[in-house]
């Protein structure tokens, strides 16, 4: 068995083609939902009317030096995916989240880089589905790992790459904004990343779990404030309904169809930015397809380490994440906010 | 006529002042926080300074940004700093319109785990960040590991900012 870091190496560098790269069939995936409206793009519900969330936790994921041991983080990785689809197997788990279309099909790991270096999505975890994205058969350069910009991307530790033998990382600053606004709601001449609307076939959102002092808390949805050129028109009144009219936008709403939480490490207050004081390591990942039922079970995790600290409630601080029940809500339908539809699973 | 001359002679003078006060446009003089290289001691300026003002000041900051400017930041520099060689950091430096700016978002940054610092108008410290005010400028440096040298090592810095501001 090749040393690890080196098998990520040339992975990333492309001589490494893994896998069952030409097998990729997705067969037996469950067809799409043709329910009510909720979460209709959804196809990994295991019991109807609910939304199935992950959180994978790993105590011993920072080692003594406080860094994240790589082979944890792959295999925390591997039993979140297990347990969201049901099989053991890394390869077939991932063949039943992809989409259909085999290795031609480009898939995006959004990541967030905006708080800079020391909060932000874990580059060894996007390294990790990277690997397992090969696994699965898709070639090294239809995956798109990619952010705002060249800044974001650097301060998650990734070099940007745009030669398509490999692994791609690189920013909107590099592909441009469509010129044409979009609008959904309130959310006007939103202008997307061109890498979301004309090279991703599917995207997979690598938000980090943080407080936000506008928004109260961003993950999945306001994850998607990195898709758009300007994303500070969007953060009026605590970010609601902006963030749930941006990700009703089609080309959102219909691309981004995962989420792999890094809930690795997180900020319980003072957040977007990087605030060592109020770090926290919750040592996890939450996964799943509703990126409402993701955010809400994240909000709750954030207001029990807040509650923990002694800190006030996101509501009682002023910043309470309203858009997430606007999420939810006969306008939206972006998918379930209330616990009695949120099939969480804690492994 | 000798008093009328005094008064033109005032009178010029004044003028000129005015006219050079607005040729600068009446700017304070830009300052450099940053210290160079090897000022301070151990710390090493390790890249460019990159400025903001409150209209691009998301690109840097996000919603972040939007605390500043209602407090009235005009620009922010932010440069990276390294430590012996080993300790990353970054230093902040928001300039606002007014004092009040600056200690209406250093009033924000208080907590009960903070110690007080003796920098500025006020300052404070934690394991692994330094916040202090002084006048119109709000500075915040974070290194990005906790060692037992970080706080000693952050004070250090922050010092050499605040003694260029």
């Amino acid at each position: 068995m090749k040393d690890r870091r080196e098998f990520l190496k040339t992975a990333l560098t492309g001589a490494v083609l893994l896998g069952t790269q030409s097998k990729l069939s997705l067969a037996d995936v469950p067809t799409k939902s043709t329910n009510t409206g909720h979460q209709d793009q959804y196809t990994h519900r295991i019991e109807p009317g609910k939304s199935r969330v992950v959180i994978a936790r790993d105590p011993a994921l920072h080692g003594s030096s406080g860094q994240l041991d790589e082979k944890r983080v792959l295999d925390l990785l591997d039993r979140a995916i297990a347990s969201y689809t049901g099989r053991d197997k890394p390869t077939d788990a991932w063949k039943h989240i992809l989409p259909q279309g085999g290795p031609d099909k480009v898939i995006g790991l959004k990541t967030n880089g905006l708080g800079g270096k020391g909060i932000s999505s874990h580059a060894m975890l996007a390294f990790a589905i990277a690997e397992r994205l090969q696994w699965a058969g898709i070639k090294p350069g239809n995956i798109i790992i990619w952010d705002r910009n060249a800044r974001d991307l650097e301060a998650c530790g990734f070099t940007i790459n745009t030669d398509p033998s490999r692994v791609r990382c690189f920013g909107s600053d590099v592909s441009g904004y469509e010129e044409d606004g979009v609008a959904f709601g309130a959310a006007v001449n939103v202008k997307l990343s061109k890498i979301l609307t004309r090279q991703c076939d599917m995207v997979v959102g690598l938000p980090i779990l943080k407080d936000h002092s506008m928004s109260g808390v961003t993950f999945a949805m306001k994850n998607m404030y990195g898709v758009v050129q300007r994303p500070n028109e969007l953060h009026g009144g605590g970010c609601n309904p902006f963030v749930a009219d941006l990700n009703c936008i089609p080309a959102v709403r219909e691309k981004v169809r995962f989420t792999i939480g890094d809930a690795m490490t997180s900020v319980y207050d003072g957040g977007p930015g990087f605030h060592p004081e109020r770090l926290w390591q919750p040592n996890a990942l939450i996964i799943g397809e509703d990126r409402v039922a993701l955010d809400t079970t994240a909000w709750q995790l954030l207001e029990r380490k807040r509650a923990e600290a002694g800190l006030p409630t996101l509501e009682a601080a002023g910043r309470p994440p309203r858009y997430i029940a606007t999420a939810a809500d006969p306008n939206h339908k972006l998918g379930f906010n209330k616990p009695e539809h949120i099939n969480l699973v804690e492994i | 006529m000798i008093f009328r001359s005094k008064h033109m002679t005032t009178a010029t003078i004044l003028i000129g002042i005015v006219a050079i006060a607005a040729l600068t446009g009446c700017k304070k003089k830009a300052i450099d926080p940053f210290p160079a290289s090897g000022a301070v001691s151990g710390w090493e300026k390790t890249g460019e300074t990159r400025i903001y003002d409150a209209k691009n000041l998301y690109q840097y900051i996000d919603g972040d940004a939007e605390q500043y400017i209602s407090a009235g930041v005009v620009t922010t520099s932010t440069a990276d700093y390294k430590y012996q060689g080993t300790l990353e950091a970054v230093v902040d430096v928001h300039t606002m319109s007014a004092p009040g700016g600056a200690q209406k978002i250093f009033d924000t940054s208080r907590a009960n785990d903070a110690k007080v610092a003796p920098l500025g108008d006020a300052g404070i410290a934690f394991a692994q960040s330094v916040i202090f005010r002084k006048g119109p400028y709000l500075v915040r440096i974070v290194a990005y590991e906790s060692t037992p040298a970080t706080p000693q090592a952050l004070l250090i810095l922050a010092h050499g900012v605040e003694a260029k501001l």
